[in-house]
């Protein structure tokens, strides 16, 4: 294992995708010291930041609060990364495989355009979580985040396959355009849910302000739910899914694109 | 000061196929003799006239709207980075100015035509034509939408049509016309469009798009324009184009023209379900006409972004696509469309396409009135020139690619049926000695004596795509440019711009009209000559030899 201990917070952004399971796999301590991390415009090496413990892993752990460091785990295939701390912007962008687990919270586009692999944020997340970048046909498009605190804009942005699960409150856009997938929203979400969906499906377990162009289809207790009920319960998830304690209201949409996604809201029985 | 010895030098302009001869260059000309400087030893390599791109979409305000429409495509691609020798810059669909110029000399072109210039955002253009190191550079002026211009063709004042031409190619420092889908795009800011050739132009009463194809080639003819009128039809890419394209063949009546990216032009059938390929009518008919010239248009399964002034086009393939869509309106004299798109070779309309774009390039006889573009960056990158070359001279290669297309698009084309083989000498005329004739550029496209030294040199390779994408050597007016397969910004490349004669009493006509109708002021309006970086005029027979005003 490595381990990577922040010295002092950067004054501006600190872009860090060596700090990714793939580059240190193979590389001594002295290497891994030497790796190249950018300050602005600035190449340093990664020991101008962090003490550096440990060679030869894919286990890397960070200590400190690395909320200016971007970039961690960019791509990353394999292994593991343990944040003891926060996490800067892009935590995990374009990775396929591996894990990723912040004990803090962490910024925007964590998990954009992720293709594999699991990420898990205790604290609260940034915008446009597992989104598409700017212009991309599509965000992730397989793995899992889960959010233990709340997540902001454009949560699952032109998301194509994969789970996100957010406990806490979620902001505006949710599923924004999103073209398949699944997003579970246990504390709720504010305005504009599911906006442009194409397809995709988006559970809530609160009531949660609809867009006009939803509409309603039916209420029922749809039998995959009870599949992924049991593979969140192995996460620590739980989600209800049994007809003695409430059923789902369907709700489709969005019809403005026109789409063929669908909203779940959770009904627990004599509310 | 350059001598290139030992190569195979294929020279189609002066009939030389691969003859082994020495090339002389002294102050960026090629000379007869000269002793000393530097030597070039290619021995066993193969010597061709640098390429030449008739067709090509590479700098101004609809690429650059395409640039900034399309950011996914700028990070996928390979990025130029700075270095002493080097500005930086992004490579991809549509490259960033520096990078394109980089690409083209890479790939050893090495003079360039920019299609689609309206007078409007002529400066933003020779502005990133100054930006685009290396090639040389001509730009093609949009004139069949152009409200003022239209109007005299439509009240039959043909000689003051003329003056307004001519005054405009010299205002925008242009080098030809262009006319775009004639009468469709004036018609587009009605929300229609011109299908019908003999129809009148929404919101005209009597003017046809058939009148504006005559109209100007017959106004190119009497300016004396190097370059004839750049042709594209109406109903670009729609099944059944090819009767308009015929038809628009026949309203021209002998005069000269250039029929722009022939491939999109050259479609049967009534829908996109029997949409099938006409190329061989289309070629037959090509080839009895004598004074056409035209480009392939070819395409290649990819990614690409569409950028054309067709607005009313590109907004049907946003339809299609459902993806991003930019529409530009550039006041009285053009519109513009911009929609990425990806050709799939599983999909039968796209596998019709590519075929199509082949089948001109083969069944069209004579090499020299047909060169090679992908109508960048619409058909494909320019960067893919190489991928062309390769099927052109390998049936067998063409023939396994047909197989992976969908069975049922084998019923709709003849490529199958193909067998010639493209050879140097042919390629050579197709992408460079071709293209400069019919650019009117005496000094481009050729090794003899007097012209520009721009050559490209070519390690032999049985793998065209190796061969032509990785050259040995360029040369550009002179100067190595591309060498130990690194490319060097060594030279800025020039424009070439033509004057035509006019009589300047026709700004008392213009300015009157620009006041009321233009959100520019008149004189605000001409591109400056100091702009234009590096111009080399074309003085037409008649012009003064002394101008007397910059309009």
């Amino acid at each position: 294992m490595i381990t990577l201990t922040l010295k002092d917070q950067p004054n501006v952004p600190l872009e860090a995708e060596n700090l990714c399971p793939d580059v240190t796999a193979s590389l001594t301590n002295d290497q891994v010291r030497a790796l190249p991390v950018y300050l602005g415009k600035r190449k340093c090496r990664a020991d101008d930041f962090f003490a550096i413990e440990g060679e030869a892993s894919d286990e890397l752990t960070i200590r400190g609060d690395a909320a200016r460091v971007k970039w961690i785990g960019r791509g990353m295939t394999r292994g593991r990364i343990t944040i003891e701390g926060n996490a800067g912007m892009h935590l995990g962008a374009h990775m396929k495989g591996g894990a990723i687990e912040v004990t803090g919270n962490a910024s925007d586009w964590a998990g954009a355009e992720m293709a594999g692999g699991f990420i898990r944020i205790h604290g609260n997340a940034g915008g446009q979580i597992g989104a598409a970048y700017r212009g991309s046909m599509s965000g992730m498009k397989d793995g899992t985040i889960l959010i233990g605190g709340s997540a902001g804009l454009e949560l699952g942005m032109r998301m194509k396959r994969g789970i996100i699960a957010v406990k806490g409150l979620v902001r505006d856009f949710a599923g924004l355009q999103m073209k398949g997938g699944t997003i579970f929203l246990l504390g709720g979400a504010e305005i504009r849910t599911g906006a442009w969906m194409v397809r995709g499906t988006i559970v809530t377990l609160s009531p949660i302000k609809l867009l006009p162009t939803f509409s309603s289809a039916c209420t029922y207790n749809p039998t995959f739910l009870r599949l992924y009920a049991k593979h969140l319960a192995t996460l620590g998830i739980s989600l209800p899914c049994e007809p003695q304690r409430g059923t789902y209201q369907r709700y489709t949409g969005d019809t403005s694109v026109p789409g063929k996604g669908e909203i779940l809201q959770w009904q627990p029985h004599g509310s | 000061m350059l001598r290139i010895t030992g190569g195979k030098v294929f020279d189609p302009a002066n009939g030389i196929d691969g003859q082994v001869k020495d090339i002389c260059i002294s102050d960026g000309r090629i000379v007869s003799e000269f002793d000393g400087g530097r030597t070039i030893d290619a021995t066993g390599m193969i010597v061709f006239p640098g390429g030449v791109d008739i067709h090509t979409h590479v700098a101004g305000a609809a690429l650059n709207f395409a640039r900034g429409l399309t950011p996914e495509n700028q990070r996928a691609a390979a990025p130029f980075l700075h270095s002493p020798e080097r500005r930086a810059g992004i490579g991809g669909p549509t490259p960033t100015t520096f990078a394109t110029g980089y690409l083209y000399a890479g790939m050893g072109y090495t003079t360039v035509m920019e299609a689609a210039v309206p007078v409007l955002s002529a400066k933003h253009t020779h502005e990133e034509l100054r930006d685009t190191p290396i090639v040389d550079k001509a730009c093609l002026l949009l004139m069949a939408n152009n409200e003022i211009v239209l109007d005299l063709l439509e009240s039959g004042e043909i000689e003051r049509a003329k003056q307004v031409v001519g005054w405009l190619i010299w205002a925008a420092k242009t080098y030809g016309i262009k006319a775009v889908n004639p009468g469709g795009v004036a018609a587009w800011k009605w929300g229609e469009d011109a299908k019908q050739l003999f129809e009148p132009v929404h919101g005209y009463n009597t003017l046809t798009p058939a009148n504006i194809i005559s109209g100007l080639a017959g106004i190119v003819d009497d300016l004396g324009l190097p370059h004839p009128v750049h042709l594209h039809c109406n109903n670009l890419g729609a099944p059944g184009n090819v009767d308009t394209t015929i038809e628009t063949m026949k309203v021209l009546e002998g005069r000269r023209a250039h029929m722009a990216h022939l491939q999109f032009h050259a479609y049967g059938g009534d829908d996109w379900h029997t949409m099938r390929s006409e190329a061989p009518r289309l070629a037959a008919y090509f080839n009895s006409q004598p004074n056409l010239t035209a480009d392939a248009g070819a395409i290649l399964f990819g990614d690409a972004v569409t950028i054309t002034a067709d607005g009313p086009w590109q907004h049907l393939l946003y339809q299609l696509t459902g993806r991003k869509w930019g529409n530009i309106d550039v006041e009285n004299e053009t519109g513009c469309g911009i929609v990425p798109y990806t050709y799939k070779g599983s999909n039968l309309v796209n596998a019709v396409q590519w075929a199509v774009g082949l089948e001109l390039l083969l069944l069209i006889d004579d090499p020299w009135r047909l060169h090679l573009t992908t109508d960048h960056p619409n058909g494909a990158c320019f960067w893919r020139y190489p991928e062309i070359i390769h099927l052109l001279m390998n049936a067998d290669y063409r023939k396994e690619c047909i197989k992976k297309l969908p069975p049922k698009a084998l019923k709709r084309i003849t490529l199958m049926d193909l067998d010639r083989e493209y050879s140097l000498y042919e390629i050579a005329i197709i992408t460079s000695a071709g293209p400069a004739r019919a650019m009117g550029m005496p000094r481009k496209g050729h090794l003899g004596v007097g012209a520009d030294a721009d050559i490209t040199i070519y390690n032999q390779n049985p793998d065209g795509v190796m061969m032509f994408r990785y050259p040995r050597y360029v040369i550009k007016g002179g100067t190595v440019v591309v060498e130990e397969g690194d490319i060097l910004h060594r030279d800025e490349g020039h424009e070439f711009v033509v004057r035509p004669v006019f009589d300047p009493k026709i700004e008392d006509f213009l300015r009157p009209l620009f006041q009321q109708v233009y959100t520019m002021s008149f004189d605000n309006y001409p591109v400056e000559a100091e702009r234009v970086h590096g111009m080399q005029v074309s003085e037409l027979p008649g012009t003064p030899r002394q101008p007397q005003s910059n309009p």
